[in-house]
């Protein structure tokens, strides 16, 4: 039954020289494997810096690929998004089927597979391979986590199943970078000998899974031909055959000539009189094929240890230490947000005090030095300093994902999640979304129910997001008093940060209630989901995505960021030259620094009220007056619409516009000094909470929305999210504002 | 017939098969309950649903719902 001899199909045929390769183009290999087995580390390992992340067309699924050189051959490495298996009940999950088959538009068919294979759960992660196999590529096996599979009691034989494969089997410890080289080595081989992997173990259809697909290629052979120009490949049939209301059926389905007979024709055929499911069928004989593979290949201990998994997952999944530490684990991702990043960001702040000042004294007064110091350093300093929190931030949801804490979370969270019509899948992205709403909505893709996913895209912006948290912290350090509570254990200020966390989760809970029970009402979709071993995160992947984010962040605060912060400062400054007569600067600077600037600051900020901003601020003011706002707030607040962080810009240039550059307050200090026209304070707590409440709730981030539409392939989801976000802020800040007031606080 | 959610914690038994069909049906399948697999039940959640269980040397969590799909008999 097994042949353990080495065949053709496991050596290169031909050794074409690193010389000849050289002129060729770069070789394209695709990289496939089982969420959770080291892929994404694997890839970071093997290509280094030298990665791009792009989109498919028609699709939501990430495009990620990097460059690796061996012997001054090139290999374009082509990252799929992990799954277990090529079975496809959406466009996205046939994403994997298509590229490798060469059929998405403008991508290259790859000239061999990198199979990532986690050892310690062999059976299961060679699943995938045995499909991967069938689409008749050549095939390279990266075999990782052995050290894992190892301290597990299981003890592998890669040559045997190299052997047995007909394709190269290279052991490797992602983390450590070890068999990296090997790996290299075996892709080029293998990629420029363009063999198709043929397991000398061979694996078959089972025999009605065989006469189906016979069945199915006759029956749809002319009307495939006629929309296509070419034949399906016998693993699209299988997929159309099998899948059962999947997506190779429904694209089938979308041609005519008698597909839908011959679909249902190849069905009863390969079904016969037994009641088993095709599927059913194909998954019984592919885990039949890998026993035969691997017996004898595997070797156990007698006594298999007690895993660490095991013992740390007592503990984390215990009903109360499990949920003790889970809130204490949120409780330290707040505290350290606030408490750890201030260095940082002090410094940060203090390097682009130097440089506006530098910037200021250089230049001579006039617009261009106002629009570097204003608009230019000003704007966008105010945002970079907030930089420390969001990696934090990243670092954070990054340790948790790579550790395997995340998917304890969705096990204890499901339940709760359950009741309000989700599933603890969505409490990863919905946790995400604490960091971005924009990779927390492409984070949703985990969710294969599609109600369940618009469910948990249209609910995630309202969770805070780390943009939120300039304006949080602004207003909560100005105007929430220093005090600790619950015998001083915890700052009031950190509290406050808590309370609008709560809120964002609470209105997030109840919306999705809502929508799971109206728009998007529906069967309970299943919910079945691995628990990855826990494993030390490799710092080096960490990293790499934290800078990644970094990158992100910064394109966004130098873009959009940017150009809002310049537009506010040319709506601020224009028109200009109105100034009063009497404002003899040189003089009162003079004659004290402190008290004598108080014309200028008022002509100043006459200056700004009879700006186009001021205008438009005091045009809408009437609308947001109930919620306790003046026309500088509805102004920053309008300008924030875009990126709701350039809401600290546009208080930053509003308020700072008026003040000489070597007035040294902070952003903090100048908001608690504004007044009103009667002179009474503009930001009171009321107002400070109804700000805040505001942006808690509010949609202001272009990009969420532009995700969403892209998401969903709708602009009418992503309006609506941004509509009904909208209405709520509004309603929420005028129920804190009046209520506050009420209430005499 | 036994079903996969009516295993106590700690204890193992074998997949006899699958009344799910459709897509519930082909990721049990793919993610490795086929007939004869053993399967043991780990622990249910803290509030009580989902459960996590043991299968082909890997964790896996599902609802009560889908496991009272699986059918088992003793190991």
């Amino acid at each position: 039954m097994l042949r353990s001899s080495v065949e053709d199909g496991s050596k290169p045929a031909s050794r074409e020289g690193a010389t000849n390769g050289a002129a060729h183009a770069p070789l394209r290999v695709a990289v496939v494997g089982n969420p959770n087995a080291g892929k994404s580390t694997l890839f970071n390992a093997l290509t280094g810096l030298s990665q791009r992340v792009g989109n498919y067309p028609g699709v939501t699924v990430e495009k990620k690929s990097g460059v690796l050189e061996v012997a001054g051959r090139r290999i374009e490495l082509v990252d799929l998004p992990g799954t277990y298996s090529l079975a496809a009940h959406s466009p996205d999950e046939m994403v994997a089927v298509d590229l490798l088959l060469g059929h998405v538009k403008g991508e290259r068919a790859p000239d061999a597979v990198l199979a990532v294979v986690d050892a310690s759960n062999l059976e299961r992660n060679l699943y995938l391979l045995s499909q991967v196999v069938d689409l008749g590529l050549p095939v390279v096996v990266a075999l990782n986590m052995s050290d894992v599979a190892e301290r597990r009691g299981i003890h592998v034989d890669a040559d045997l199943l190299a052997a047995r494969l007909g394709a190269p089997v290279v052991p490797t410890r992602a983390n450590r970078g070890a068999g990296v080289d090997r790996l290299r080595e075996a892709l080029r081989a293998v990629a420029d000998a363009r063999t198709p992997t043929r397991p000398p173990v061979a694996y078959a259809l089972p025999d009605p899974l065989a006469q189906g697909v016979a069945a199915l290629r006759s029956g749809v052979a002319a009307p495939v031909r006629a929309a296509l120009g070419r034949d399906l490949h016998e693993f699209e049939l299988l997929r159309a055959l099998v899948d059962e209301e999947g997506h190779a059926e429904a694209r089938l389905r979308a041609l005519d000539g008698g597909v839908a007979e011959a679909l249902a024709t190849s069905r009863a055929r390969a079904r016969g009189p037994s009641t088993v499911p095709l599927s059913a069928l194909e998954a019984q004989s592919r885990y039949r094929w890998i026993r035969q593979l691997v017996t004898g290949c595997v070797r156990r201990d007698e006594q298999m240890p007690a895993t660490w998994t095991d013992r740390i997952d007592r503990v984390l999944t215990h009903k109360i230490s499990g949920t003790l530490v889970f809130a204490g684990a949120m409780l330290l991702l707040f505290e350290s947000i606030f408490a750890w990043a201030a260095p940082a960001q002090d410094a940060l702040e203090t390097a682009m005090g130097w440089v506006g000042g530098a910037i200021g004294a250089w230049m001579p007064e006039g617009a261009l030095r106002s629009l570097l110091v204003d608009g230019v350093v000003g704007g966008v300093g105010s945002v970079v300093a907030f930089l420390p929190q969001i990696l934090l931030l990243f670092l954070f949801l990054g340790i948790l994902e790579d550790c395997g804490y995340m998917a304890r979370a969705a096990f204890l969270m499901d339940k709760v999640m359950a009741s309000v019509g989700l599933s603890g899948k969505s409490f990863i992205p919905m946790l995400s979304g604490f960091a971005c709403a924009v990779p927390a909505v492409m984070a949703t893709r985990v969710i294969e129910n599609r109600r369940d996913r618009l469910a948990t895209m249209l609910v995630t912006p309202l969770m805070t997001c780390s943009a939120r948290l300039p304006v949080y912290a602004v207003m909560i350090s100005a105007f929430v008093p220093q005090r600790s509570v619950l015998g001083g254990w915890v700052r009031l200020s950190a509290l406050t940060l808590l309370s609008l966390y709560l809120l964002g989760i609470v209105t997030a809970v109840a919306m999705a209630f809502l929508l799971k029970r109206t728009l998007l009402r529906g069967p309970a979709p299943p919910f079945v989901m691995e628990l990855p071993t826990y494993k030390v995160p490799s710092l080096r992947t960490l990293l790499q995505r934290l800078r990644e984010r970094a990158v992100a962040f910064l394109a966004r605060a130098g873009t959009v960021i940017l150009a809002m912060s310049i537009v506010v400062w040319a709506l601020a400054y224009f028109p200009h030259g109105e100034r009063p007569a009497a404002a003899p600067t040189g003089a009162s600077a003079a004659v004290s620094a402190g008290a004598g600037a108080g014309d200028d600051v008022a002509a100043r900020a006459a200056q700004l009220e009879g700006s186009a901003l001021g205008r438009v601020g005091h045009a809408l003011e009437p609308v947001f007056r109930p919620l306790g706002w003046d026309w500088r707030i509805t102004v920053a607040t309008l300008a924030s619409f875009p990126a709701r962080e350039v809401v600290v810009a546009t208080l930053g240039t509003i308020f700072n516009l008026g003040d000489a550059e070597d007035d040294p307050e902070g952003l903090e200090r100048a908001l608690a000094k504004a007044r009103r026209a009667d002179g009474s304070p503009l930001f009171t707590l009321p107002v400070a909470l109804s700000v805040m409440v505001f942006f808690a709730l509010c949609c202001q981030c272009g990009a969420t929305v532009a995700t969403i539409r892209r998401e969903t392939n709708s602009w009418g989801w992503a309006w609506f999210t941004f509509t009904y976000m909208t209405l709520l802020a509004y309603g929420a800040s005028l129920l804190v504002f009046q209520g506050s007031r009420w209430f005499g606080a | 017939m036994r079903t996969l959610d009516q295993l106590r914690p700690g204890m193992s038994a074998r997949v006899v098969r699958l009344a799910a069909r459709g897509a519930i049906g082909q990721r049990l399948s793919d993610m490795g309950f086929v007939e004869g697999t053993a399967v043991k039940l780990i622990r249910a959640a803290p509030l009580g649903d989902p459960l996590e269980v043991e299968i082909q040397d890997y964790l896996l969590s599902l609802r009560r719902a889908e496991a009272h799909l699986v059918e088992i008999s003793d190991a």
